[in-house]
């Protein structure tokens, strides 16, 4: 696509104008093994072998009727017991990311910014133990103790202040320990000043930490290795404490050399654990224990036996949505509702919520699970209302706060003057969800709507908001948030006094506006079909949204019997996202995945994390945006590795391929490879007769073959 | 083929020996021999997620921005650490943006205000895309700005346009080759028999899109496979962030000081969306403190590690669109119009606030609600790419705005 874009820019003087397009190529037929192959390559995540004999004898429209109706399909039970261990770690309303719609009691460790504002914490840590009180004060009991259980330092500070009955409260649930107990660095520090430790000059770092008590500093510094150095760097004089880090864990300078340090930080992964290697292993996990942002990369690299002793030694919570991404992928390879797994992994990314944006790590399994899956072959306006009704995406698009503003009193007066209630007092509107629901959820950007009519929508959805994450971290609707006036959405008038009804009647509006019908039916169009679907297709698939209210399975019928997707100009027409890529290449070769770790960073690695899309846009469905240099070179090493069973967690037998090349392509791609392909494969291998390589295996020949330009289409 | 690069290497290695050849003429060899590695080069940065100018370079002496922002507003400069950097009596710098002080006060950084994308759009999507494509309101723009600044030659280098990162972004699009490099040392095929089979197939294919891809990629690893034996010593007492920011510019001073002939560098960073809890307790702390702590870390570590090679090199800054001239309710900002971008390097006349300011009264609020735009970012880019990189063909650059009015950044 982009370099025919080039072409054509070169010719029109660099603006592209849009091409008078017949879309010739979505009328010419496939043959019936093509139709098959069209089928799999759309309906699932890659072929597996024996999955083009199996359509066969079924029959290609009722294998796809039956994909259709996934609750028909036995699920394959060796994915069952693969996902069932999966368990998001710790946080409120802990979920299984297994099939079994499990929900277990929470096991809660909260952090304070989940019981009061980060302003709050903020304000907190930097006040007086006096201001503390005053603050405390403003709070309900419970709360109170809550927030002493996980602020020690503020705790020890108030202790002492508080009512006898109060304290006896705090100390029952927070058993104070004898000694210092080791705090984490967010508790001993402000943002800033460990921002400053990070960044600022030796100097600064040494003042700075002449100025902490010793015990506190001891404390930072065995949890900053890097600030260590840089005290040392600036002759210290500070003896005590260093020896008393030194009674804990070495320092990194006493445990690498600069250079190695710098290699394992810029270093490529494999660089990285080549040089590791080279360590003894206790050298290794002490090496990793005080360096955390490469054991976070490195980690799930690791062999199993070094794993366990890192993870041993430095228990570290997993990463949002790390074992929520293991189960995606479990699910993508094996199961055998893969047109399910598509649509989940398609309408997450429609109604994207960020896994690593705050209290969302702990939101995003629910959310999937509750919202998006038992949806994605139903009605449109329950997926839309599902998502509208989740914490997790009032948490994402900042709806849980947005508030009508108070009314202007000398109560509010009040508090805006004072200190402390004055956040309570500028409460108001966020906008922020109303206009993606717009933009991204339902009409489309160009799909007619305001800047006025997102602030009526904003209006509409005030009070949609979370309960206390304590609690679970719940949807609910506080009617006390909501503004009651008389809004105007989209030409349509809602009438003042109501309540929640407000935001649904906007999703009814929404859900059935033609903008969407198009909007939704274009974007299926694009992931199933071509980057650029043909617009007639498109119009039939919206005229059957608007016709079955929306029935998601009723459009994709009609897409999947029109001429336009067993078509040439469908045919191969898409490449793969990396997601695609990696699952398609697990599926081709039959090998069989026993820690999905690794795959899910290999999946970040080629350009697209799991759950980790910062925009609410989604990952884009065009191959343009996807296919760059640096992500053909990823794909191109992860082949050969996966293919040489060289990925760690993966089992594969490279003896199960052929040894000519033209026959692991039909393999590998379920068809024949292109001349070219199979030429440089052959070139490859005759320039290496007489060098002291190692004489090429089948498993080599393989990975070339997954790397090639052929598999990377579907 | 008798070429002319060649008979200069070899009648210079004939008249001097390897070891003995003058640094001058060396040079000149390495000029005639490799695309030039004393190109004007172009680093452009895009804040992506609409970063809050009123808040970064703050208008101190506008009334209105204190009534508008009773929670949010960064103190007026009075020397303590959490107030407002003055740079000129009116504007002054966020405290986090300390380091960006220094380049300022060296001449050498230009801040233009009021700036932005003269297209309405609050589409955090529409408008990165039309700020990348250089062709506010037309979709159908498939390249990008940036790829068209490059000039047709005759020999090119397969890393004259790098984007840090793993994808290639729209600015970078385009008939010119580039490539997306998100790490320099992974930036290759590592089994020297897969390379080679690689290489071939992706040579042969007729499948446009990864045959152009696959070229580019592997002239690129073989362009680049030098510096991957070395490690990477910014110059003394540099020191870079760890954050991806950091690390990219890194990398981008790293390829230009290896002169592998680069001409423009895009970075990305995200996370300027604001709407929520956009200040702290204090201004130095929060999100957009953060952010801008990291930020001016980047970009002065860059512009001390390139230290006199920074004559040749510019270094842009943007961001989609800019936020509301009032709070919200939620102590964030939403989506606005204007916005602020930052130039240094390369010639360019820093320590001075360019644009017209359309001051934050009601009345002169954009749709009442956004600071109004007075400079379209097109005359900021363009004065770059024809006054620093020498390209004159402007309306090809930015079609359909060929009268870009310069603010006179360059001379």
């Amino acid at each position: 696509m982009r370099k025919t874009l080039a072409l054509a820019a070169a010719v029109f003087c660099a603006v592209i104008l849009p091409a008078q397009q017949t879309y010739s190529q979505f009328e010419k037929k496939l043959t019936g093994d093509e139709e098959i192959l069209q089928a799999l390559a759309r309906l699932t995540f890659g072929p597996r072998p024996g999955d083009i004999e199996a359509v066969k004898k079924m029959g290609l429209s009722k294998w796809i009727d039956l994909q259709l109706h996934p609750e028909r399909i036995p699920e394959n039970e060796a994915l069952t017991k693969l996902v069932e261990p999966l368990v998001e770690p710790s946080g409120p309303g802990v979920f299984i990311a297994g099939l079994a719609n499990v929900k277990v009691a929470a096991v809660q460790r909260l952090g304070p910014a989940q019981i009061i504002s980060a302003e709050q914490v903020a304000m907190l840590r930097a006040g007086t133990a006096k201001e503390n009180m005053e603050f405390l004060a403003t709070l309900p009991r419970e709360k109170v103790v809550q927030l002493l259980g996980v602020m020690p330092m503020i705790r020890q500070r108030v202790l002492p202040m508080l009512d006898p009955d109060l304290r006896r409260e705090v100390e029952s649930g927070n058993p104070t320990p004898g000694v210092a107990p080791q705090l984490p660095l967010q508790e001993l520090l402000t943002p800033q000043e460990i921002q400053m430790l990070r960044t600022g000059t030796a100097k600064e770092v040494d003042d700075f930490i002449r100025t902490l008590p010793k015990e506190k500093a001891a404390q930072v510094l065995a949890q900053m290795p890097a600030v260590s150095q840089k005290v040392e760097a600036a002759e210290s004089k500070m003896v005590e404490v260093k020896s008393m880090v030194a009674k804990g864990q070495p320092p990194l300078n006493q445990l690498l050399t600069q250079e190695q340090t710098q290699l394992l930080r810029t270093g490529s992964d494999k660089e990285g654990l080549d040089f590791l290697a080279t360590l003894p292993r206790e050298k290794a996990v002490q090496v990793l224990a005080v360096m955390p942002a490469v054991r976070q990369r490195l980690l799930p690299l690791l062999d199993a036996d070094l794993r366990k002793m890192v993870e041993k030694a430095v228990p570290t919570p997993a990463q949002p949505g790390q074992t929520l991404a293991q189960g995606k992928l479990l699910r993508a390879v094996e199961s055998d509702r893969q047109l399910e797994e598509v649509l989940v992994d398609f309408w997450y990314n429609h109604f994207n919520v960020d896994a690593s944006k705050g209290s969302d790590r702990f939101m995003v399994t629910g959310y999937e699970r509750d919202a998006i899956r038992p949806h994605v072959l139903g009605k449109f306006r329950d997926l839309l209302e599902a998502t509208a009704n989740s914490p997790a995406m009032m948490f994402y698009l900042d709806n849980y706060q947005s508030k009508v503003p108070l009314p202007d009193t000398p109560r509010l007066r009040a508090f805006q003057s004072n200190p402390i209630l004055k956040q309570a007092a500028a409460r108001g509107l966020n906008e922020n969800y109303a206009r993606e629901l717009m933009e991204l959820h339902t009409l489309g950007v160009d799909g007619g709507y305001t800047q006025k009519d997102v602030t009526e929508v904003a209006r509409c959805f005030t009070g949609w908001t979370i309960n206390q994450p304590v609690q679970g971290g719940t949807f609910t609707y506080d009617d006390q948030a909501h503004d009651k006036g008389q809004k105007i959405v989209l030409g349509v008038t809602i009438p003042a006094g109501g309540g929640k009804e407000d935001g649904e009647k906007v999703l009814d509006i929404l859900a059935r506006h033609h903008s969407t019908a198009v909007f939704i039916s274009r974007e299926l169009a694009q992931r199933f079909v071509a980057d650029d679907p043909p617009p007639a297709l498109v119009q039939r698939m919206a005229q059957t949204f608007h016709d079955s209210d929306g029935d998601i399975r009723a459009v994709l019928t009609t897409l999947f019997t029109s001429r336009e997707f067993f078509s040439q100009g469908a045919y191969r027409a898409k490449v793969k996202t990396p997601f695609e890529m990696i699952v398609s290449a697990v599926r081709a070769t039959g090998a069989t995945v026993e820690n999905a770790a690794p795959l899910v960073s290999q999946i970040s690695a080629l350009g697209e994390p799991l759950y980790r899309k910062l925009e609410p846009t989604g990952y884009s469905n065009a191959g343009e945006d996807w296919t760059s240099s640096a992500g053909l070179l990823a794909r191109m090493n992860f082949a050969l590795q996966l293919a040489q069973n060289q990925v760690d967690g993966v089992k594969l037998d490279p003896g199960k391929f052929s040894i000519a090349p033209a026959a692991v392509a039909r393999q590998i791609l379920f068809t024949d490879a292109a001349q070219q392909t199979l030429d440089a494969i052959s070139r490859a291998l005759s320039d290496d007769q007489g060098s002291d390589q190692t004489p090429p295996t089948s498993g080599l020949i393989a990975g070339m073959l997954l790397g090639s330009p052929d598999f990377q289409r579907r | 083929m008798f070429s002319r690069r060649l008979f200069l290497k070899s009648s210079a290695l004939a008249m001097y020996g390897t070891s003995t050849a003058p640094a001058w003429l060396s040079r000149a060899l390495y000029a005639a021999d490799a695309p030039s590695p004393r190109k004007k080069i172009l680093v452009a940065i895009l804040q992506r997620g609409a970063m809050d100018g009123l808040n970064v370079v703050v208008p101190h002496g506008e009334k209105a921005y204190y009534t508008l922002r009773p929670n949010l507003a960064i103190p007026r400069p009075d020397g303590t650490p959490d107030s407002v950097i003055d740079l000129d009596g009116f504007f002054g710098l966020h405290p986090s943006l300390r380091p960006m002080k220094q380049i300022y006060d060296a001449g050498d950084l230009a801040i233009i205000h009021a700036v932005g994308s003269p297209d309405p759009t609050r589409s955090h999507f529409d408008a990165q895309d039309y700020m990348e494509s250089g062709t506010p309101g037309m979709k159908t723009t498939g390249d990008g700005w940036l790829n068209r600044a490059l000039q047709p030659e005759k020999a090119v280098s397969p890393v004259r346009a790098v984007s840090l990162g793993p994808e290639l972004p729209h600015a970078l699009r385009g008939h010119n080759e580039a490539v997306a490099i998100d790490n320099l040392n992974d930036f290759k095929v590592r089994d020297t028999r897969g390379a080679s089979a690689f290489e071939n197939m992706y040579a042969g294919s007729h499948d446009v899109v990864l045959n152009g891809t696959g070229r580019e990629a592997f002239d690129a690893v073989k362009r680049v496979q030098d510096i991957q034996k070395q490690t990477y010593t910014p110059a003394a007492n540099v020191r870079y962030p760890t954050s991806k920011l950091g690390q990219n510019l890194m990398q981008i001073a790293r390829l230009i000081k290896a002169n592998v002939g680069l001409e423009v560098a895009f970075t990305d960073v995200g996370g300027w969306d604001h709407h929520v809890n956009e200040v702290g307790a204090k201004s130095t702390v929060g999100q957009l403190a953060n952010l801008l702590t990291d930020f001016g870390q980047a970009l002065s570590a860059f512009y001390l590690d390139l230290g006199d090679r920074m004559a040749d090199v510019s270094v842009v800054s943007m961001s989609e669109f800019g936020r509301t001239a009032k709070e919200n309710g939620t102590r964030g900002t939403d989506h606005g119009h204007a916005n602020v971008m930052f130039a240094f390097g390369g010639g360019i006349k820093g320590g001075k606030i360019y644009g017209d300011w359309p001051g934050m009264e009601h009345e002169q609020l954009y749709e009442q609600r956004d600071l109004d735009l007075t400079t379209d970012f097109r005359d900021v880019l363009g004065e770059l790419v024809t006054r620093h990189l020498g390209n004159q063909h402007i309306a090809s650059v930015f079609p359909g705005y060929d009268q870009p009015k310069f603010r006179g950044l360059l001379s």
